[in-house]
This record gives structure tokens, C-alpha cells and sequence, in this order.
């Protein structure tokens, strides 16, 4: 055992950092740091730019244009991404849609949408969820009926993140209404231009709308968009999901989130002639967050050097994903308290795509409060954390 | 990075591991509690044949390397099966406090004794009113014609009632509470003036509260210059700390899979009680608390072993031992609570794994003290 980095090792982390330093454009990084969304021709912009260096899409096989990085490499670029704020890869179709495509697609469907999502061509959605059908995934009811070289897809589907910017969208469909309801599902590509395809955003408690309904009404897909074999779709999904885990820790982001809200501690007064920071309640609630976040990174690395030795991920990525988020959202009620009454304006439009004036609160503190109530979702998405628990329980602890 | 243990640290885990597994089952251990000095002295022989004392010492002590990953690996498994064998006390915390502190004359003597076994230390550090506080230290040691006289007490000596000799923390001079001014005298435990009101702590291992009346003691007691042992003491007790957080860890493994075993068994409503979802979620919070207990524990071991400044090695150490507070109270108490009634007997293992690990939540500081010391280390830095 050893945490120093290699020389290697140290070298590449100067080099990502230099890299992002020059390249990650400024005017991005001041509204990531005003907490302004990036608008999806900025977030594309930057993939490409990405994409140019060869670093798009850390992981994967080098054969479909990936780095090769080692996991250290991985984690030192994650880190550092995190740490300048420069958004994540949208990870729907570059983390979800690909590592299927990889797994169970065709020579053909490979090649036909790979290359648009290393190079951010494409932008692609999620569409599992549907009304009535959250953590009990697989009770999904939109049907796709085979009609001779298509399946005519009916339904609807919900919480579909930037489904308002998606071109295509990657879909659980039921395909078999008389067995059992896991084995009659089928993953299935389709067009969002397709007629039939409509879009309804869905208005969230912090003013903004990134999630969608869609709804598939009568839509035509060809049948070659299916992925796998016929029914077999909920199997796809269910290695995704323990396949594809990076990050889901939100190391960096929580990184970067507690030396801001150090910082902002620091210069804000505690009403009583003193620094929220010397507020010694405060102060030592700020320091179990960190060695809370020590904690994790050290989890979510054990995790990452077991996967370079040839172990599969396991259930470990269902801690990291519970502990990842509940810390995030401690830290976000950190920065809620922080606040005061900073935090109670709700001008979710300071914090639109094409905000251009001057925000209502103090740097660091403005819109933390919408932060707060957005990032109530992080317990709740990606299989919420009592489903997480349920993993745990039968895949680690036999219950 | 790495992560892996390398093949020395493999066959270690594996050694003591087969010990406990083979040697130290809960009857075993409990008929060695009940015994006149608290622990096994042919087990003792057996870790010196074995050359298990050696470890944490450097090449050139006579030592195994003195790696605190090396440590870690032993003390989990020390941890799983509750050993009561003073390692900690006297190899970890005096005999490595010795090698900081000693010169050559002074290790020659007793390092090599220690680590065949057949010599016993303890460290004689805490106060009443320290708290966790190492510099803060009452007992006087003043010059009197060539000797040096202590007066003063100790809480808390671990080991204090078998040890052959005492490593006992001394003000020479500054404040009651000042780093500067602190020495460690080598103080034979049957030395006249020395009172040892000998009793057993609540996870059976044997302390001591000794008090030293007027003990007069040569100058050449003293390890190190005089007045300069803080430093020394800071590190070994970060060393000792980070060995504390690794017992827990395989006492908090233990009492997991105990209690998910009984949760599988125990039979209510006409169903195991592991079917609840009630109990199920506390299971894997459990069982959460465990991995970050350990992740936690494998970073201050590895930051130890680096090249990082002291202050944050320290502040690793703190982290973890803070980390480990809280993983202690959840894991314990939720294991009592799902095994219900039985897991309150003195029959049962696990309220022996829950005083032992409760033992371990304040030994060197609980998870406020060590909150608070890692937010002074990352301020000062």
C-alpha cells in the first residue's frame, strides 16, 4: 500500500491541470462558479473541445476511442475536472447508452452511433422511468408491438433529464405481456424526431424545468434500433447499472463544494463580531463533512484499484452512491445555513442559461438555497438510496 | 497509488488470522479474562516466536520495518476475536515510544528484551483532568542530588498491573497544559512509591491507576533531553491512535456479521427477522459505517507511511479516529438493538464486542476531541 503518486502519475495531473487551465473557456468558468447553467451549445462546445484532445471519454476501450487511462489516471482526471468545475460529459449517452451499444449492440449499431457520442454529435436521453413506475422499474408499462420491419412504441415516460435538447433516446420498452414482468422487456433506440414523439417539461421545486415527460404516441421504430435480443432488455439495464459507476461518488464536486463553502465561511459575518468559520458549532460541523469526504474518497479508491485487478464492481457502487449523495446533501444544507437570510430569495432565472445581469446574493452564496432544494434529488435518482440499501442487503448481506 | 497489500503483509494477515481464527475463540478468550493477570503469557511467547512484536519497529531497532500498514493488518485481526494480549500497551505505545525517545544504551537494554518477550511495558500518560490532552501533565519530575523525583498520578495505565516497567509522561517545567517541559522517565513498576490500584477496563483488558510518591529515580531514566518529549509522544500516540482505528474495524466486522447471521435465525412472527426492511436498511447502514471505517482506517495508515508533512499525517490520523467514533456508536448499538434481549447478556459475544469496541470510541480521544484536533491541524496548515 502506498498513496504517494508515481512520478508518472504526478506528471499527468500537471499536464490535466495546465490542460484545463488553458482550455476550459473562462466565460464557462465564471458561471459555473455564479452557479448560472451552461447552455447546451456551451456544455457541446466544451466536449468537442475535449474531444480534441483525445480525452472525451476516459472510459472507454481505447478500440471505441478511449484513453486508456489507468484508474489513478481516471480518478486524477475526475478530480481535477471537478475541482475547475468544468462539466462532466452528459453522461447519457457517453456513461449509459455506449457501454450497452458496447456489450450487446451490432457491429453495424456501433458503428453508426458511437463515433456522434465521443464526439458530441448526438445528444441522448435516458427513457426508463415511467409514471407508475419508479423504483419498481420493471413494472414499465410503454408497449412496443412488432409490425412487420417496426415496432409501433405507445407510452409515456418520465424524469428524462435534458429530454427538451435530446435528438435520441435509449428505452425499455415491454415487449412480452405474459411472463414474468423482468422478462419481457426489451432496450430499444429511438429517434426523438420521430413522429409521434412529443416532449411536456415538468416544472421542479427550485423553478427549473430539467426533466421532461415524453410521450410516444403510435411512433414507428425500426426494428434494427433494437438492441440484443428481444426481451432480454432489463438484463442490459442491469449490468449498466453496476457497470458504469464512475463518479457517482461526486467526490470532486463535493471537493470543490467544501473549500468554497470554507471559503465563504470565512468571509461571512456570524452576527456576534466574528467569522462563521470561528463559529465553533459551525466549524466542527464543517470538519466532520470533511472527514466524511475523506472517508468516501478512500471507499470510492479501494473500489476503483479492486476493479484494475480484474474484480467486477459490485454492490460497492450502491454505497458509493448512498454515501456520496447524502453527503453532497449535507454539505448543501452547510450552505443553506450559511446563508441565513441570503438564502431565501427564489429568483431561479439569475440562474438561466442567458443570465446576464448581477446576481441578488453574495459570491458564493447565491442560489444555494435553489441548490438545496434541486439536489434533493440526488437521494432520489439512479435507483433511490433505499433501493441502493436493498442491493446491499441481498447482493452483500444474503437478507 | 496502491492499494494492495504486498506478499510480507498477505502472509501477516494470514498468520495472525489463523490465530484467532484457530487459537482464540470466545470461550478461549474468556477464560484468559478470568485470569489472574488478564492475558495468555504462553500466547505472549508464541507472537515473540512468531516475531509478531517486532513489527512495529524499524530495521535498526532489531525490527520488522515499523510500517503502519503492517499494523493495520495485524490489529484488525487482533480486533475480530478481542485479543487481550497487550500488544497495543506495551509494544505498540511504550516499546515504540522507547525507540522514539531512547538512546542507544537505553534500546540496546530493553528493545530487545520487548520484542522476545520477555519484558513487559506500559505507558503511564493520562491525568485526571487531561482528558485526551497528551501535553496536559500534572506529575513533577524534579532534580534532587544527581536523581529526579516524581510526584503525581496516572489514570488509565494500560497494561499498568503486569508491566515490568513504566514509561511515565513527567513536567520538568512551563504550564500544566504546555507542550515544552514534558520528559518520559523509565520507572521500574515495583519501585518504592509506587502505588498501582489495579482493576480491569469494561473490555477486560487490565489498567491501572498508579500514583508516584516522591519516586526518586536516576537521571539516566530520563529518554530523551529533558523537557523534549512532546513531539515524540505526538507520534507515537498518532501511531498508537491509527492501530486503535484498525482493531475497530475488525471488531465492527465482527459484530456485523454476527448480527446479520442472527437476523437469518432468530425467528419472530413465524419469519427470520432479517426479512424486516426495517432491520434490513440498519443492516446496510451497518454495513456502510463498516466500509467507510475501514477506507477511513487504510488512508490514515497509508498517509502515515508517506512522506506527507507530520501535521497532515496527524490530521489523517484524527480524521479517522473521529470517523471511527461515530462508526463505533452506530454499529455497536444497532447490533445490541437488533439482536434484541439476548444481545444485552454477558453470555453472548456480542455485548463483549460492544464493551470492547466502546472502549476503543474514547481510548485516545472520541470523535469531538478528534474533530476538533484535525479542524486545528487543517487551520494551522
Amino acid at each position: 500500500m502506498n498513496a504517494d503518486f508515481s512520478p508518472e502519475d504526478a506528471a499527468f495531473r500537471d499536464e490535466v491541470r495546465e490542460f484545463l487551465q488553458n482550455e476550459f473557456p473562462t466565460a464557462y468558468r465564471d458561471k459555473v462558479d455564479a452557479g448560472i447553467r451552461l447552455s447546451k451549445d456551451e456544455i457541446v462546445h466544451w466536449q468537442k473541445i475535449l474531444f480534441e484532445k483525445g480525452w472525451a471519454a476516459p472510459n472507454w476501450p481505447v478500440e471505441h476511442g478511449g484513453t486508456g487511462w489507468s484508474p489513478t489516471q481516471k480518478h486524477i482526471f475526475a478530480m481535477e475536472m471537478g475541482l475547475t468545475g468544468a462539466p462532466e460529459p452528459v453522461p447519457f449517452g457517453m456513461k449509459m447508452v455506449a457501454p450497452v451499444l458496447m456489450a450487446y449492440g451490432s457491429g453495424e449499431q456501433q458503428q453508426r452511433f458511437l463515433p456522434d457520442i465521443l464526439q458530441s454529435n448526438v445528444w441522448w436521453c435516458q427513457g426508463y422511468s415511467e409514471p407508475n413506475s419508479g423504483s419498481d422499474l420493471a413494472s414499465l408499462k410503454t408497449s412496443a408491438v412488432r409490425d412487420g420491419d417496426h415496432y409501433i412504441v405507445n407510452g409515456a415516460k418520465t424524469w428524462n433529464t435534458y429530454g427538451q435538447y435530446a435528438d435520441w433516446i435509449f428505452c425499455l420498452v415491454r415487449t412480452d405481456t405474459t411472463v414474468k414482468k423482468q422478462e419481457g422487456i426489451s432496450f430499444l433506440l429511438i429517434d426523438m424526431h420521430s413522429p409521434g414523439v412529443s416532449h411536456k417539461p415538468i416544472v421542479l421545486l427550485d423553478g427549473h424545468s430539467e426533466v421532461n415527460e415524453i410521450f410516444f404516441d403510435e411512433v414507428r421504430v425500426p426494428a434494427e434500433n433494437l438492441i440484443g435480443e428481444e426481451n432480454k432488455g432489463w438484463t442490459y439495464a442491469k449490468v449498466l447499472l453496476t457497470h458504469e459507476r464512475t463518479n457517482i461518488a461526486l467526490v470532486p464536486r463535493s471537493t470543490r463544494r467544501l473549500r468554497a463553502l470554507r471559503r465563504a465561511a470565512a468571509s461571512l459575518d456570524d452576527g456576534q463580531g466574528g467569522s462563521m468559520l470561528e463559529d465553533p458549532v459551525f466549524s466542527h460541523r464543517l470538519a466532520g463533512l470533511e472527514i466524511e469526504l475523506k472517508a468516501l474518497e478512500y471507499a470510492e479508491l479501494r473500489t476503483l484499484a479492486s476493479l484494475s485487478v480484474g474484480k467486477s464492481p459490485g454492490p460497492e457502487s450502491s454505497i458509493l452512491k448512498i454515501v456520496g449523495t447524502e453527503l453532497a446533501q449535507r454539505i448543501d444544507e452547510m450552505f443553506l445555513e450559511l446563508g441565513a437570510y441570503h438564502s431565501l430569495p427564489y429568483l431561479p432565472e439569475q440562474f438561466d442559461e442567458g443570465f446576464q445581469g448581477t446576481t441578488l446574493e453574495p459570491g458564493g452564496l447565491a442560489g444555494q438555497g435553489l441548490v438545496y432544494l434541486n439536489d434533493r434529488k440526488l437521494s432520489i435518482f439512479g435507483g433511490s438510496n433505499e433501493v441502493q440499501r436493498n442491493i446491499i442487503c441481498k447482493a452483500v448481506l444474503g437478507l | 497509488m496502491d492499494f494492495s497489500y504486498s506478499e510480507e503483509q498477505q502472509m501477516l494477515k494470514e498468520s495472525v488470522g489463523k490465530f484467532v481464527r484457530q487459537q482464540y475463540d470466545f470461550d478461549t478468550r474468556n477464560r484468559i479474562a478470568a485470569s489472574e493477570t488478564g492475558y495468555s503469557e504462553e500466547n505472549w511467547k508464541l507472537f515473540a516466536e512468531l516475531g509478531w512484536l517486532t513489527v512495529p519497529f524499524a530495521g535498526e531497532d532489531g525490527g520488522f520495518g515499523d510500517s503502519a500498514v503492517d499494523l493495520m493488518v495485524m490489529m484488525e485481526e487482533f480486533g475480530k476475536a478481542m485479543l487481550l494480549e497487550p500488544f497495543l500497551p506495551s509494544v505498540v505505545l511504550a516499546g515504540r515510544l522507547l525507540a522514539a525517545l531512547g538512546d542507544a544504551r537505553q534500546k540496546e537494554e530493553l528493545l530487545p528484551a520487548l520484542m522476545v518477550g520477555n519484558l513487559q511495558l506500559a505507558c503511564a500518560w493520562a491525568e485526571s483532568g487531561s482528558r485526551y490532552n497528551l501535553a496536559h501533565v500534572r506529575l513533577s519530575a524534579r532534580g534532587e542530588g544527581g536523581n529526579v523525583v516524581l510526584s503525581g498520578a496516572k489514570v488509565n495505565v494500560l497494561h499498568g498491573p503486569n508491566a515490568d516497567k513504566l514509561l511515565v509522561t513527567a513536567r520538568e517545567s512551563g504550564a500544566v497544559t504546555g507542550s515544552d517541559g514534558l520528559s518520559v522517565f523509565l520507572v521500574d513498576r515495583d519501585a518504592p512509591g509506587v502505588d498501582v490500584r489495579a482493576y480491569a477496563n469494561m473490555d477486560a483488558s487490565r489498567a491501572a491507576r498508579i500514583s508516584f510518591n516522591e519516586v526518586t529515580v536516576p537521571e539516566s531514566a530520563r529518554l530523551g533531553k529533558p523537557g523534549g518529549a512532546y513531539e515524540a509522544l505526538e507520534r507515537v500516540f498518532d501511531h498508537a491512535t491509527a492501530a486503535v482505528c484498525a482493531q475497530a474495524v475488525g471488531a465492527l466486522d465482527t459484530l456485523l456479521r454476527k448480527t446479520v447471521e442472527y437476523s437469518k435465525t432468530r425467528k419472530q412472527f413465524g419469519v427470520p427477522i432479517g426479512s424486516f426492511q426495517a432491520l434490513q436498511h440498519r443492516m446496510a447502514d451497518m454495513f456502510i459505517e463498516c466500509q467507510l471505517a475501514r477506507s477511513i482506517t487504510v488512508m490514515a495508515a497509508m498517509q502515515l507511511d508517506s512522506d506527507a508533512p507530520w501535521q497532515s499525517r496527524s490530521a489523517a490520523v484524527s480524521a479517522a479516529k473521529s470517523r471511527l467514533g461515530r462508526a463505533i456508536r452506530k454499529v455497536g448499538q444497532e447490533a445490541v438493538q437488533i439482536h434484541g434481549g439476548i444481545g444485552m447478556t454477558d453470555e453472548l459475544d456480542v455485548s463483549h464486542l460492544f464493551r470492547q469496541v466502546t472502549g476503543l470510541e474514547l481510548l485516545f480521544g472520541d470523535a469531538d476531541y478528534h474533530t476538533a484536533r484535525f479542524t486545528r491541524l487543517q487551520n494551522a496548515g
